[in-house]
């Protein structure tokens, strides 16, 4: 499969599951809401190692939904639809997708030290 | 240069000012096209502030979020999240539905189901925050 219907068949599959994320995060907030205890107990969930792999799946969909998006509000506008551009903005996508995953996690790992 | 023409659910707009005439338009698909594009293009920053702010917040406990959802601007961004993020989900999945799902009364009742959910979920996040802002957290 080329690169191209690879990411676009991704940026649904990314979409649904990010669906699926919206319940998390709404719970997050309804944790907040309902105080410490709540909140302490959602942690200790989302630290799990099944918890830290939905994240860390989370996140990867959240950036790389957001980057592919990107890609596609360009079209929406008219431009990059040149295949040596549709091959480029996919590597982009791609690479882009990956730093910014690589970063936070890199950073979370960072702020999890210093307040520990 | 030239705009392709562009197919939405079974309709063609074609050019920057047909899809800008779309706007105006009853069409409820188009309306739906528009709104997909919109809230897309809101959550772009929205969903990097909300990704950047969890991770200061990885580690710290309650006290810390909460200070966080419960001040003023914070919350008022929150709710415009959870309003886009919920709307643009539930735009993309009936999407989705619309070219796997075939048959009609089956698609109508998955609609109607995700429909249902994202709302609920909208209007809990959304009361959340308020419940935090107004301090009852």
């Amino acid at each position: 499969m080329p690169v191209a219907a690879l990411l676009s068949i991704t940026h649904r599959a990314t979409g649904v599951f990010l669906t699926l994320g919206t319940v998390v995060l709404v719970y997050w907030l309804v944790a907040v809401a309902r105080g410490p205890e709540a909140y302490a107990g959602l942690q200790e969930t989302l630290g799990s190692w099944v918890g830290l792999i939905c994240l860390f799946l989370w996140s990867f969909a959240l950036f790389f939904h957001l980057c592919n998006g990107i890609r596609h509000l360009f079209w929406d506008a008219g431009y990059g639809f040149e295949m040596k551009t549709v091959d480029a903005s996919a590597q982009a996508v791609l690479v882009a997708t990956a730093i910014l995953t690589a970063i936070t996690w890199l950073l979370a790992f960072l702020y999890s030290g210093a307040q520990a | 240069m030239k705009l392709p023409r562009l197919e939405f659910r079974g309709l063609y707009i074609a050019g920057v000012y047909g899809r800008l005439r779309a706007l105006r338009t009853k069409s409820p698909a188009l309306h739906h096209w528009w709104w997909q594009r919109i809230t897309a293009v809101v959550l772009v920053p929205l969903c990097l502030w909300f990704a950047a702010s969890l991770i200061t917040m990885v580690g710290a406990g309650h006290a810390a979020a909460a200070a966080w959802v419960g001040s003023l601007g914070v919350a008022l961004l929150l709710v415009v999240f959870i309003l886009a993020l919920c709307y643009h989900a539930y735009l993309g999945v009936e999407v989705i539905m619309d070219d796997y799902v075939h048959i009609e009364r089956v698609k109508a009742k998955g609609v109607l189901a995700v429909q249902v959910v994202l709302g609920l979920l909208a209007v809990v996040g959304v009361l959340a925050v308020s419940w935090v802002l107004v301090g009852l957290a």
